[in-house]
Parts: structure tokens; C-alpha cells; sequence
């Protein structure tokens, strides 16, 4: 039985690595080998020269995509936590007249996932003449209803201890935020943190809207125009694939444990 | 008086960006959808509900949710089934269990254009080398044109398969979470009343899953109903994209800022219907939990 599972789990880890393997196969390999006749699991020969071949072709904007994604994805995270960090605080915490109306209005958001409304978004952005510029990339996606609410459960459970005992040192809302409770939940802006930064560098549809100069494209833009007009070598497409995806394989494993509590807190109580 | 100052230092930001890029975005197009307005933004002409009739009568509109329906009732059991059979494995394991579980976690790290990268030119890439018809022909059977044949439509093993590979460890980590939920004494209760594994699993396990399960099928819902990525980049081509197989958010991609003229009118007739269309089904949900 114990052995079966053990059978059943590396067969399932190999089909999971296959796809893996390929992007990487397929980008070390010459033109030719990718439409030979006939498969080979292992290629003849690795090019590590189609690096430099990568990295030399002036057709290929990979490096000012990649730049562009990390802007993009870096001010996301730290903007959207900010402001959700924010307004979760003040909801939970601070007592107002309005406080409901303002919560009510968040939580409407979280039935409208934004890729719905992506046209509605489109016509205002347009409109302030953010079309193929770096505000129209990232500051519609700042304001997450989802992330303000997980941010808001979770300082509803923050111990009330250390926010009282910050108040007799004669700390206002703004510096108990500040000095006590951003301080204590480290792991949790980590959780959330990972989270919006997987899915702002791997994110397509709106930038694909609204990023239309080729300056502007992000990493998962510009392989997907040479991907749908197959305009370049595909061994070439696929190593720029394979370091597309090797930021993320780095924040994979050294933030796994932030990324899986991420995964749990956003997924269940969503 | 002091409250609300401190709440809206707080609050107020976030809410002001709500205001403009959400609740402002879905006020001007149930005002465009209205109106005629192709290659503008600001309302031309008055039409009344003409756009709202048009995408309601018109093939390609309905056509697009026929095409979620099919996609959702493959994707949403698939990998329901899938990712609560990896989770119960690997959670029923001890040695190696950090690292079956990081194998099935990892591709969440891909994006969907790469995943459509590796499926349509490398596994299913149509040519006899390619690795899916390499593996028919140990079985002796004909390589298949996959992206490219629409009857019998293979296409849709390429999508599914595709997402199926990306999303699959996510929605495991929501089970094993759920799994580690369950009070440990429940199945000793189990034991001592004689239940075997099987029967536990009946009558333990998946009750107390409950809300991990109902969690899951609502999330896959949602994704699949707003499935654009794979979808645009597998069968996509810079000529455009083939009649068939095309979900909500591709048809309104096409008909809001394709190349053939935007049409915004129109574009958020459909916006406002597959909204309203998402908020019924949340509420519905809802209603069924809290009973």
C-alpha cells in the first residue's frame, strides 16, 4: 500500500516536471533538433552559446520586457499593501459613524473579479491617457477589495494587548499602526506580499490591454506576441521563456513557506 | 470628529482608488452600454437597450458562455478530484513528503504564457516528433493535428491538460490545509467504532471538508469563467483567432479592442452582463452556505 502511494506520487512528480525540463530542453537545443523528425527525450548536443544569441538579437526586447515586469510587479506589491494594509486597519479598528457603509462597498467588489471589467477599466484609463504607460499598468491593479478584506479578518484578530499598551505610551492610531502592529505581522504582509507578486509578474490580460508599445510590454506580453506570430526562432522563445520564469522559481523556494500561508489564507476565507 | 479623521487617513486612499478604477469603470459602461460608441469612449448615440439585445440574440455572445459551460464541466470535477487525491497522498506519506509537495506546488511559479508555450509547440505541437503524438505512436495510433482539428475537437485536451498542470497543486494546498483541519480524534472515534479507511474517508474526511470543498468549486468556477490566457495564446495567431472555442472574455477581447474596430458599446453591454451573471451566481452560492 505505502510502496503503491510511493508509485503513484513519482509518477505524478515526473508528469509535473516534464513541462519544466522542456522549456529548458528546447531552449538549449540548435533549430533543427526542435523539428526533427523524430523525439529524443535528451538532445544530441546544449548550446549554452544561445544565451548570447538570446541576449544579442535586437528583435527580442527580453531585458526591457524583464525590467518592466519587476517594476511593475515590485510597486504592485508594495503599493497594494500599503493602501490594503491601510484601509483593513482603519476598518477593523477605528470606530467611525460610516465605517460599515465603507466596508459594505469593499466587500461588493470582491463578487466583480477585475478581469470581468477589464473593457470598463480600459475605457477609464484610457481616458486619463494611461495607455502604454507604466500608471495604467500598475496602479489600477493597487486596489485589491480581496486583499483590504483578508488584511482587515486578520487585524480583527490582532491581539489587542500590544495595541493598548502602545496607546499608554501615548501613541495616536497612525503610530501604533506603525511601530506595533505593522511590526508584529511580518509573516502575514510576507503571506499576502508573495502572493501579489506571483500573480503581478505573471499576469496577462491587462497588460496585454493596455501596454501597446513594445516599450512598454511586460515580460509576458512580448512572449506571447512572438509566441502567436511564431516570428522568431523557438529555441529562442523558449529560453526566454526559461528566464522568465526563473525570478519566480527563486521566490518559489526561498519564500515557499509565506507563499503556501498565502495560498491558505487567501484561498479558504476568500 | 477625531474618529473620522483618523479613519479616512486610514481608509481613504484605498477607497478614493476604489471609487475611480472600480465602482467608476462599471458606472461609465452601464452608461456606454446604452450608447453607441465604436472607436470612442464617450457616449455617441443613443440606442437604448439595442446593444443588450444585440449580444443577447446574437450567436457569438451565447456561443462564448456554451463554450465556458463545456470547459467548466471538464476543468471544475477534474481537478476538484485531482487535487484532493494528491492532497490525501501526500499528506498520507512522511518521508519526502516537503518535496512531493513542492514538485506539485512549482508550476503555480509558471505563467499561463509560458504553459501555452510548452503545450502548443512542444507537447502538443502537431508535428509526428512532437512528445503527445510520440506517445501515440508507441501505441501505433496517427499523430493528431491537436490545436488545429475541431472535430473531434482535441483542442480541448490541450486546454484542459494545460490547466489542469498549472492549477492543480493550488487547489492541493487548499485540501491539505483543510485535511490538517480535522481533529485528529474524530478518526480515533472513527477507528474504535470500526470504521475501515474507506469508511472513515465516507464519513469523516469529506464532511468535515465541507467548506474546504465548496471553497474550491467556487474558485474554479471563477476561473474558468474567466479563462483568457491559455485560451488566446494556444489557439491565437497573429491572422487572429479560429471561430470556435472561444470563452467570455476572449469574445469580448475581440469585439472591444480586436483589431476590426472597437466597439465599446457593445464591449460593455457584455461587461455588464457577465458581471451581473458572475454576482447572481456568488450571491446564489452564499445563500447555499449559510443554509
Amino acid at each position: 500500500m505505502k510502496a503503491l502511494r510511493y508509485l503513484a506520487l513519482s509518477v505524478a512528480a515526473v508528469l509535473f516536471l516534464v513541462p519544466f525540463y522542456l522549456v529548458v530542453r528546447n531552449g538549449l537545443v540548435s533549430e533543427s533538433e526542435i523539428s526533427a523528425t523524430s523525439w529524443t527525450f535528451l538532445p544530441s548536443s546544449v548550446r549554452w552559446e544561445n544565451f548570447a544569441e538570446l541576449f544579442s538579437d535586437p528583435a527580442v526586447p527580453l531585458v526591457r520586457s524583464m525590467v518592466n515586469s519587476l517594476v511593475v510587479a515590485v510597486l504592485q506589491t508594495a503599493g497594494q499593501l500599503l493602501l490594503c494594509s491601510m484601509a483593513g486597519y482603519g476598518l477593523a479598528r477605528i470606530p467611525y459613524r460610516y465605517s460599515n457603509v465603507v466596508f459594505y462597498l469593499v466587500v461588493a467588489t470582491l463578487m466583480v473579479p477585475a478581469a470581468v471589467t477589464f473593457v470598463p477599466t480600459f475605457v477609464v484609463v484610457s481616458t486619463l491617457g494611461w495607455v502604454s504607460d507604466l500608471r495604467g499598468l500598475v496602479i489600477p491593479g493597487l486596489f485589491s477589495g480581496f486583499t483590504a478584506f483578508l488584511f482587515r479578518q486578520y487585524f480583527l484578530n490582532f491581539p489587542r494587548e500590544l495595541e493598548e499598551a502602545a496607546r499608554i505610551d501615548g501613541l495616536g492610531h497612525w503610530g501604533t499602526f506603525w511601530r506595533v502592529v505593522v511590526p508584529n505581522s511580518r509573516g502575514f504582509f510576507a503571506a499576502l506580499g508573495v502572493i501579489a507578486f506571483v500573480t503581478s509578474w505573471n499576469q496577462f490580460l491587462w497588460p496585454l490591454v493596455i501596454a501597446q508599445d513594445q516599450d512598454s510590454w511586460t515580460v509576458q506580453v512580448a512572449l506571447s506576441t512572438f509566441l502567436t506570430a511564431q516570428s522568431i526562432n523557438v529555441h529562442e522563445l523558449f529560453l526566454a521563456a526559461a528566464v522568465s520564469v526563473t525570478p519566480l522559481v527563486i521566490v518559489f523556494v526561498a519564500m515557499q513557506r509565506y507563499l503556501v500561508r498565502g495560498v491558505t489564507e487567501s484561498g479558504i476565507k476568500g | 470628529m477625531r474618529h473620522g479623521r483618523a479613519f479616512w487617513l486610514f481608509v481613504g486612499p484605498f477607497a478614493a482608488g476604489l471609487l475611480v478604477f472600480v465602482y467608476v469603470p462599471i458606472g461609465w459602461s452601464m452608461l456606454l452600454s446604452f450608447f453607441d460608441a465604436r472607436n470612442t469612449v464617450t457616449p455617441a448615440e443613443f440606442v437604448g437597450l439595442r446593444n443588450y439585445a444585440d449580444m443577447l440574440t446574437d450567436g457569438p455572445f451565447l456561443s462564448s458562455l456554451g463554450t465556458f459551460s463545456v470547459f467548466a464541466a471538464f476543468i471544475v470535477p477534474l481537478t476538484f478530484v485531482l487535487a484532493l487525491a494528491l492532497a490525501l497522498l501526500v499528506s498520507q506519506i512522511s518521508f519526502m513528503q516537503a518535496f512531493f509537495r513542492s514538485v506539485f506546488f512549482l508550476p503555480t511559479a509558471c505563467s499561463y504564457v509560458v504553459a501555452s508555450l510548452v503545450w502548443k509547440l512542444s507537447i502538443f505541437n502537431g508535428l509526428r516528433s512532437g512528445l503527445a503524438n510520440t506517445v501515440l505512436g508507441w501505441f501505433g495510433a496517427d499523430p493528431v493535428a491537436w490545436t488545429v482539428s475541431t472535430s473531434p475537437p482535441w483542442y480541448w485536451l490541450v486546454l484542459v491538460t494545460l490547466r489542469l498542470w498549472l492549477q492543480l497543486g493550488f487547489y492541493m494546498i487548499l485540501f491539505i490545509a483543510g485535511l490538517q483541519r480535522i481533529p485528529a480524534v474524530l478518526y480515533e472515534a472513527a477507528a474504535l467504532d470500526g470504521a475501515r479507511s474507506r469508511q472513515a474517508f465516507r464519513f469523516v474526511t469529506l464532511p468535515q471538508l465541507r467548506t474546504t470543498s465548496v471553497a474550491v468549486l467556487l474558485l474554479l468556477l471563477i476561473g474558468a469563467y474567466q479563462a483568457f490566457d491559455e485560451f488566446y495564446n494556444v489557439l491565437g495567431t497573429d491572422r487572429g483567432y479560429p471561430p470556435f472555442a472561444r470563452p467570455p472574455l476572449i469574445y469580448l477581447y475581440y469585439t472591444a479592442l480586436g483589431s476590426g474596430g472597437q466597439d465599446f458599446g457593445h464591449g460593455s453591454a457584455g461587461a455588464v452582463i457577465l458581471t451581473l451573471l458572475i454576482v447572481g451566481v456568488t450571491l446564489l452560492q452564499g445563500r447555499a452556505v449559510r443554509r
